[in-house]
């Protein structure tokens, strides 16, 4: 913690893996959402009920790259859904540790969804855990977990948060 | 222009034979609604409230819903459980906010009446008045008695560690309910063992709440819609299975076991969700192990009607709890869960295998959507109507799952409890 609170570059890079992450998804670009992550990984999006109460259930659990590549391969080709796009806005990342290279830190996030034809809505709302590491290619994420405040999934969520 | 059918029909009636033509306003009509909640969700009928599993301890509870009414599912110090509508017996409040948590007694905030664990009124603050300058102010009236005035109870049944409740006391037995066919479905998943809740995931999905019964009285769509359910093999029309429902056609189970995985042959052909060359990159999201339980069938949908489905498929078991909310929406609640003799590899391989389900699931997010756009299609054309004549019109069980029989079935006794 110490060392971040004198790194500014460190924290500027942190920063810009959450903006990128954040325009890669809105992009809906898949391919480089499978690369904001390590080999080793894993990728939750769980209701704020389970984690809280110790359910290891998620709506979506992903614990390897290749995992996410099948996401990404489902998306795109097999899950039929009616089109959307979203829009997220993410907090400023809030460092909770740093060892070495690296990094807990957690940030808010909102979610919109706006269908053909539709008004803009909230779709999901809640907060990224996420463990981060330094790496040569630059930083990765080896854990994102979104845990969600939204109690009601407005049907369903077929792209990753 | 004598042609053109009026679009909102005055007097909705069931004109064609039988139950293949659903017409759309059984699906649009808010009166006709009103009358399914009274007569499947509050009358004469189980539904499903949930696991004993998570309500572990004395002093447990559970809120949740019975057709679109909270109640709350309570075990007492006895270790019985109870089911009580949410609505103070004062001023009806609907007091109880927290969805779950542990409590000795429940009390409403509004003027702090109190009720035991089993709904029984115990606490009425200022019940003998206030004693003020020698003279005791107000009290309740000396004929005023506790007994009157309980929550309402329902009456529970429960089997193999699953709840049900009913407003109706003179619901038949829960046993009698399912029907023997269902009971061996239902006996087979919930065999005794103790369950153990592994998490929930909640949706809300804009349709009507009898297309998600239909989803899973449906064997026709999953090896069409579902490109993995095709392509793996888990659904698809040349798999060995069977369609059973209950002597009132109103439960079913879908039962079907896996084969020709990634085979082509004339049930692919012209079938663009199979996918012959798709390769899953990560194998544990189909690490299939066969359980001793399952005695054949790698998967067994089982409708209950009105108000909950049973999953198995694979390694995945849930419960889909149906709550209502207007004609043109239901909330979709997944209980995923696992048994006590589970190894933490089995653990694990539910929670992967879960994703397939749900609503982000790489089959079950299709169905939500499908059902809000099949209320979409309803909703402008009330005055039409569906169609569930695959296999032909009659209700019958079938050793193939290339028929719509199941949802004819349970239009036959929708049509009979309706007077429709």
């Amino acid at each position: 913690m110490t060392s971040m609170m004198n790194d500014f570059q460190t924290y500027f890079d942190l920063m810009r893996l959450y903006a990128d992450y954040a325009a890669a998804v809105d992009a809906g670009d898949w391919e480089k959402w499978i690369e904001f992550f390590t080999e080793e990984c894993e990728y939750k999006v769980q209701p704020r009920e389970n984690y809280e109460r110790g359910f290891p259930l998620a709506t979506l659990a992903l614990i390897s790259k290749r995992m996410l590549k099948d996401r990404a391969y489902g998306i795109k080709e097999t899950l039929f859904h009616d089109p959307y796009y979203q829009r997220h806005v993410v907090g400023v990342p809030l460092v909770r540790s740093q060892e070495g290279d690296a990094i807990v830190s957690e940030a808010n996030y909102a979610v919109f969804r706006t269908k053909l034809s539709q008004e803009s809505t909230v779709f999901n709302v809640g907060r990224y855990l996420d463990r981060v590491r330094i790496t040569p290619e630059g930083m990765k994420f080896e854990s994102r977990i979104c845990i969600y405040d939204s109690e009601m999934i407005p049907n369903s969520i077929i792209y990753p948060i | 222009m004598g042609d053109i059918p009026a679009i909102f029909p005055v007097a909705p009636a069931w004109e064609a034979e039988g139950t293949s033509r659903i017409p759309f306003w059984a699906y649009t009509d808010e009166a006709l609604y009103k009358r399914e909640l009274e007569r499947f969700f509050y009358k004469g009928h189980w539904c499903y409230v949930g696991l004993e599993a998570e309500i572990p301890n004395h002093g447990d509870f559970k809120r949740t819903v019975v057709g679109e009414r909270s109640v709350i599912m309570t075990r007492a110090e006895d270790g019985s459980i109870h089911v009580l509508e949410n609505v103070c017996a004062h001023r009806g409040m609907q007091f109880c906010r927290e969805r779950h948590g542990n409590k000795k007694d429940l009390v409403c905030a509004y003027h702090q009446w109190s009720y035991s664990l089993k709904g029984d009124l115990q606490g009425v603050p200022f019940r003998r008045g206030v004693k003020q300058d020698g003279k005791i102010n107000g009290g309740m009236p000396k004929d005023f008695k506790p007994e009157d005035h309980s929550l309402n109870k329902l009456k529970v049944s429960t089997r193999g560690g699953v709840v049900f409740a009913s407003f109706d006391h003179e619901v038949p037995s829960l046993e009698a309910y399912l029907g023997p066919t269902i009971l061996q479905y239902f006996d087979r998943l919930f065999n005794g063992r103790k369950l153990t809740i592994l998490g929930y995931n909640r949706q809300r999905i804009p349709g009507n709440w009898k297309l998600m019964q239909e989803n899973i009285k449906d064997p026709y769509h999953p090896g069409l819609l579902h490109t993995w359910f095709i392509t793996y093999g888990l659904w698809r029309a040349d798999n060995k299975s069977e369609l059973k429902m209950d002597e009132h056609f109103r439960h079913a189970a879908m039962i079907s076991t896996r084969s020709n995985a990634q085979v082509k042959n004339e049930v692919t052909a012209g079938v663009s969700s199979f996918k012959e060359s798709m390769e899953i990159q990560d194998k544990r999201l189909l690490d299939i192990v066969p359980e001793p339980w399952w005695g054949g069938p790698t998967a067994v949908m089982m409708t209950v009607f009105p108000s909950v489905i049973f999953q198995q498929q694979v390694n995945s078991v849930s419960t889909r709890h149906i709550q209502p909310d207007g004609h043109g929406s239901f909330d979709f609640v997944w209980t995923h869960f696992g048994f006590e003799d589970d190894t933490p590899e089995m653990t694990q391989r539910r929670l992967i295998q879960a994703n397939l389900f749900g609503p982000a699931g790489f089959v079950s997010a299709d169905d939500g959507e499908v059902i809000e756009l099949s209320q979409n299609g309803f909703e402008q054309k009330p005055y039409h109507r569906a169609l569930a004549e695959m296999g032909g019109r009659e209700i019958e069980n079938t050793d193939h799952m290339v028929t719509e029989s199941l949802i004819r079935g349970m239009y036959d006794y929708w049509r009979k409890v309706m007077g429709v």
